[in-house]
């Protein structure tokens, strides 16, 4: 693993020369390259791939290290969390680092406790200068033994001390001496102190007295209203400087925080997953949510963003899954205005895709109650999960209209299903369309698989049928073409059968453009598509052609 | 003497087109710096530790893109993120450049995307492995031949 450190005798250089680093990283690759960097800064690195391995080092010996670097993402435990054990139980400074720059993530680290976030790929330069977050915290966090130590290894460092050169410094027995002697000699401790940092800052004891007179200022003023001066006023402690209140307070203020977390998450595990929009585990709603926003704008706007939807996917997969019928008819909901996202790579795709669409006009118009169609007709669906989350974090209220009742809607989404984001998945659900305004007419289209294969998955979104319109001209044929022999058809949907000899069919269709046999659309009606189409502006004239 | 000077040259070049062609960026540059008496093969060993390590990730995306039933995306996405946190490591950018992209298609869940971009990555993959072993022989070749690698900024 690493470097003997700790009870090494430290250079004779001057600090931060010796400076004990624990890097903490499952990449091998930069666990070696942070390694040799350390070194060349002259520091003793010890270096380990596993938080828990940290843990116990770190735990093991108290004093063994000035400062932790740790990559954001671990395996065994995340590295907040990693990052909040150590500032809690050894108060050390931590710093983080992660190939991931998001301002969020960042925002997370600081928040944390961490006291710096390096980007990943990492520079000598800010290896170097680490250091100084030793320093600080030494200086200003004048509570633990360790600091006491630490600024006395400074000061000793720099009177040349032969108390540093053992290196006993931080060994055990002799830290009580040194502890005793720092008491007595408080106040001319200060001045010492200042010197390494050029600004005069007197070292505080933050004893018990001075900690209570601290809680009590702080309740008195009420935890919601405290500031560093508030504090300061009431405790009434003539040398106490503003900056000192300033920095306790916060470490304060982490701790508490700490102490709600956990027993927040010991009381809502489910409600922690809702809550935290920026975790991934919280999958589809706020991520989804966001992007979904997005997505409307861009339809509104005739803008058809082929962006794979990732909440659109997920939302998909999460409804269909178990073939519950309110699942997948609801899985619209999540659906923004016209999220028809992934890309259409082949045009021949998009038109079964395009005459599926239509065809699910066609069913709506013809009054088939999708939901029940759906639920009838689902052949499988290998939607791998669906978190109820999804439906809890719902933004807007199911609004169904036009009598499908079973089809929640949220908001003013345009529910395009796009399922297709899970290819493999063979799902036979018939396409749902809800319209909630006649005006805007939103359709759930739920992609019918199944025969198609993954890549026809895809293909199944109103957005491919809106991405065919450009390419349409050829289409507009195909579609009539298509929709013809529909006409006769009557509402077959609702049988398993019909369905699979709907997607066979198109099939058929796409090849031949013939409408092909039995295929269950009675009547694509053109007014549900010319409302479908309405949303997209361009597409509405092509498509009657 | 000639010789020494030729495959110093040539090593140079090929030094700077993987630059130019993006296969390494200045990290790379940086890990030969850190190559030092101490640890004269420290470029070579760091990089077997990024093969290694990315052979082992791409086997879990493609085996978490095989599945039929459902695709882990998250699983698959971990995997893309380690992986382009061990591309930076070496700066291998053309890597890295994949597993961005590679990243939007997990958000996604887009499994065809997803499928294509792993065929991209391994692709970038051995195209760097093979170039790196290229280069690395040719260090191999000046060593033996009793020259020094020439350091390129």
């Amino acid at each position: 693993m690493g470097v003997e450190s700790g009870f090494s005798s430290p250079r004779n250089d001057v600090f931060p020369a010796g400076l004990r680093v624990l890097v903490v990283d499952d990449d091998p690759t930069w666990l070696k390259i942070l390694e040799k960097m350390l070194k060349k800064c002259s520091y003793e690195v010890t270096t380990c791939c596993l938080a828990r391995e940290a843990l116990n080092l770190l735990r093991e010996r108290k004093d063994g290290y000035d400062i932790v670097i740790s990559d954001v993402n671990m395996p065994d435990m995340d590295g907040f969390k990693l990052l909040e054990h150590v500032g809690l139980e050894m108060d050390l400074p931590v710093i983080m680092m992660s190939v991931d720059g998001e301002t969020s993530r960042v925002m997370k680290g600081v928040q944390h406790g961490a006291c710096d976030y390096l980007l990943k790929p990492i520079r000598m330069k800010e290896l170097r200068n680490i250091w100084q977050h030793v320093f600080r915290k030494k200086i200003h966090e004048v509570r633990d033994i360790e600091s006491l130590e630490g600024i006395e290894s400074i000061h000793m460092t720099r009177s040349g001390s032969d108390m540093f050169d053992d290196g006993h410094l931080l060994g055990g027995e002799d830290i009580t001496s040194v502890r005793k002697r720092k008491d007595a000699d408080n106040k001319h401790d200060d001045k010492d102190l200042s010197d390494p940092s050029s600004t005069k800052k007197a070292r505080v004891v933050w004893t018990v007295d001075l900690h209570q007179k601290f809680v009590k200022a702080v309740n008195q003023i009420g935890f919601d209203k405290v500031g560093p001066k508030k504090i300061l006023d009431l405790m009434n402690v003539p040398w106490l400087t503003r900056e000192n209140v300033a920095s306790h307070l916060q470490k304060y203020r982490l701790y508490l925080s700490r102490l709600q977390k956990e027993s927040d998450i010991k009381n809502s595990f489910t409600g922690m997953n809702h809550s935290d929009p920026s975790s991934k585990d919280s999958t589809a709603s706020f991520g989804h949510h966001n992007s979904m926003n997005v997505m409307q704008d861009d339809l509104s706007n005739g803008a058809y963003s082929f962006s794979v939807n990732n909440s659109l996917a997920q939302n998909v997969d999460l409804k269909g899954h178990e073939g519950d019928r309110k699942g997948i008819t609801s899985v619209p909901v999540a659906e923004p205005k016209g999220a028809l996202s992934i890309d259409i790579p082949d045009p021949n795709k998009a038109k079964s895709s395009h005459i599926s669409f239509d065809h699910s006009l066609g069913s709506v118009d013809s009054g088939l109650n999708f939901a029940s169609f759906n639920s009838t007709n689902l052949v499988q669906y290998s939607w791998s999960k669906i978190p109820e989350i999804q439906f809890k974090q719902e933004c807007e209220p199911l609004q169904l209209e036009n009598g499908f009742s079973q089809l929640p809607l949220p908001g003013s989404h345009h529910h395009m299903q796009t399922e297709y984001l899970q290819p493999s998945a063979s799902i036979s659900s018939g396409p749902s369309i809800t319209e909630k305004e006649a005006s805007s007419s939103r359709i759930e289209v739920k992609p019918m698989y199944d025969e198609y294969g993954r890549n026809h998955v895809k293909h199944l979104s109103p957005m491919e049928a809106v991405d065919l319109f450009p390419v349409q001209s050829k289409n507009h044929t195909l579609h009539n073409q298509v929709f013809e022999p529909i006409s006769t058809s009557t509402s077959s949907m609702k049988s398993p059968d019909v369905s699979l000899n709907w997607l066979t069919d198109l099939e058929f269709a796409q090849r031949n453009l013939n409408g092909g046999a039995g295929i269950p659309f009675t009547s694509l009606s053109e007014d549900i598509q010319v409302c479908w189409l309405q949303e997209y502006s361009a597409l509405d004239k092509g498509l009657f052609a | 003497m000639d010789v020494v000077n030729q495959l110093r040259r040539q090593f140079v070049d090929y030094y700077t087109s993987l630059h130019r062609e993006g296969f390494v960026d200045d990290q790379f540059t940086q890990l030969q710096k850190l190559q030092d008496e101490n640890s004269p093969d420290f470029v070579v060993e760091v990089a077997s530790l990024f093969f290694e390590d990315c052979e082992k990730l791409i086997n879990n995306m493609a085996r978490a893109l095989e599945q039929q039933q459902r695709v882990d995306f998250k699983q698959v996405d971990a995997s893309v993120h380690q992986l382009k946190g061990s591309s930076s490591s070496i700066g291998a950018m053309r890597v890295k450049n994949v597993c961005i992209a590679f990243r939007s298609f997990c958000e996604a869940q887009n499994r065809e995307g997803c499928l294509r971009c792993l065929q991209q990555v391994t692709h970038e993959y051995s195209l760097l492995k093979n170039k790196l072993q290229t280069l690395f022989r040719l260090e191999q070749q000046i060593l033996a031949v009793g020259g020094s690698i020439p350091v390129v900024e």
